[in-house]
């Protein structure tokens, strides 16, 4: 999903990185500014959208009645699907979702449920037959670098801001009534994503940064500073040091960005 | 369904299945097992059976997928329908086009790609039954595959899971201890370059938790590693003697 960038510019990039700088002015360890919006559109149960430098991306919940897992009949559903919008970026195609829009759904998808963001326990109506779907949509609408961090902070933004149906179950068939309760939240998890330039370690990387990247790892962190899902990607590797480093940046970078949010 | 155990590990240190804490599998590793394919092998990793094939260099099909400086890796994990307890759909999940591409970007650093350019190389992973730690078989299998088919490596790609049950971090999970465990972390490693090629992870760890997981995977591929040179030998061993013979 790469566009060209000549090879003057990558061995700039590459060059000022080792040197501890970057051509976007940030220092190796920078966030590039985080916009949050939520609730913009009336008709979602939830939303949000979150600009990460020029990165845009914007999360929108359904919520609707649906059949539990037959190995989780007491508990709720969590879906996420993400869509690499083709006005987002040239190199996006319209057509089913590539293996970058699964990764990147999946990756968001793991660090919602395995931090148990959503108490999917109180979505259940009657076990085993009705409970709650929630369908977490991602739309990636202009891509300047880093979707994953964007998509999460979005996810758990929108998820934040959602209210569920009410509901009341009359001869055995589930009617849903006016007004809404939100929806039960347990953790807001956040993911750091850091990548591996000349074999220096940066947070966030821009557009031009993911071209050269050798790797990249992305770790959702928890309140507690624990970790909750983590993905490498890339045809590049780390050094055994280098994950351990990564995780201690990952959760430093988390706590800032909580910080900041208020979250 | 089997009932819920209530621990997944006793108070000696003992797991289901008998193993202690940092113990693997029983391995079974055999390479060249298909006579059609470029590169093959076939591993048996506790009651995981996988077979991987490498078909290339070749010509890349469609034409225009191919690069002028170096050769383009294509991956395809793939389960069997009867692999599971509940049947499986055989049209590729959104969790097998996943795995596919993190199995691909794991093996990739290994590989000397820019020896063959305009051509590319179709790994086919094809899992016959699972239980639990699939991707890192695949991968111990797959990496086999490339050098079976005589393809320049830098090293050897070894992945071996550790994960936390209950209390305790341990080596390799099954599906059960998987499914009932507090996480997973599938690890991807080369030995020779100290370099981690694949890492994910579900579940909730602490930081030291993560370390300690990280490490002990890295142990386990470790002993996977050599498992994996000695049946890379046993092949060679055989082309020897045929050729003596």
């Amino acid at each position: 999903m790469s566009s060209l960038i000549t090879r003057v510019r990558q061995k700039q990039i590459g060059q000022l990185i080792e040197t501890g700088k970057r051509l976007d002015g940030r220092g190796l360890r920078d966030y590039r500014e985080i916009k949050l919006e939520q609730g913009l559109i009336e008709k979602a149960e939830g939303s949000a959208r979150v600009l990460l430098g020029k990165t845009e991306v914007l999360v929108g919940i359904k919520v609707e009645t649906g059949k539990p897992f037959p190995d989780t009949p007491n508990e709720g559903v969590q879906t996420v699907n993400a869509e690499l919008v083709p006005l987002a970026s040239p190199t996006f195609e319209p057509g089913p979702p590539d293996e970058n829009a699964i990764e990147l759904a999946r990756i968001v998808d793991r660090g919602i449920r395995e931090s148990k963001a959503i108490d999917t326990e109180k979505l259940c109506i009657e076990p085993g037959k009705n409970v709650f779907v929630v369908f977490v949509d991602v739309w990636v609408l202009n891509h300047d670098g880093n979707l994953i961090d964007a998509s999460a902070l979005a996810a758990v933004a929108a998820l934040l801001n959602t209210k569920m149906p009410n509901y009341e179950i009359k001869d055995g068939e589930v009617k849903i009534k006016h007004g809404y309760t939100p929806l039960p939240i347990k953790s807001k998890p956040i993911t750091v994503t850091i990548a591996k330039v000349n074999d220096k370690l940066i947070v966030d990387p821009w557009l031009e940064e993911e071209q050269i990247m050798d790797a990249r790892i992305s770790m959702a962190i928890n309140e507690a500073g624990n970790i909750c899902a983590v993905q490498k990607g890339c045809a590049g590797y780390f050094t055994r040091q280098q994950v351990i480093e990564a995780t201690k940046i990952a959760q430093e970078k988390a706590a800032e960005i909580r910080k900041k949010l208020d979250w | 369904m089997n009932e819920k155990p209530e621990k997944l590990i006793d108070k000696k240190g003992s797991r289901l299945d008998g193993r202690k804490a940092d113990e693997l599998r029983p391995i079974k590793i055999e390479l060249g097992v298909l006579s059609n394919a470029d590169g093959s092998a076939y591993i048996e990793h506790g009651k995981n059976k996988i077979l991987a094939a490498v078909f290339g260099p070749r010509e890349m099909h469609p034409k225009h997928l191919s690069l002028p400086d170096r050769m383009v890796l294509r991956c395809r994990y793939h389960m069997a329908p009867f692999s599971v307890q509940e049947r499986k759909s055989p049209a590729p999940s959104r969790r097998e086009v996943e795995l596919s591409k993190v199995i691909r970007e794991s093996l990739e650093p290994s590989v000397f790609v820019e020896y063959y350019p305009r051509t590319g190389i179709d790994l086919f992973i094809e899992v016959l039954q699972a239980d639990g730690g699939t991707r890192c078989a695949s991968i111990t299998a797959a990496s086999l595959a490339i050098a079976d088919a005589g393809i320049p490596m830098r090293d050897l790609v070894v992945a071996c899971a550790a994960g936390k049950i209950d209390d305790t971090v341990v080596l390799d999970l099954m599906d059960t201890e998987d499914k009932l465990g507090v996480a997973d972390v599938p690890v991807a490693y080369m030995p020779n370059l100290n370099a981690v090629t694949l890492l994910q992870m579900d579940g909730i760890l602490a930081p030291d938790e993560f370390e300690q997981a990280v490490n002990m995977a890295i142990e386990g591929c470790k002993k996977i590693y050599v498992m994996q040179k000695e049946a890379l030998k046993t092949k060679y061993m055989d082309v020897k003697e045929e050729v003596e013979e």
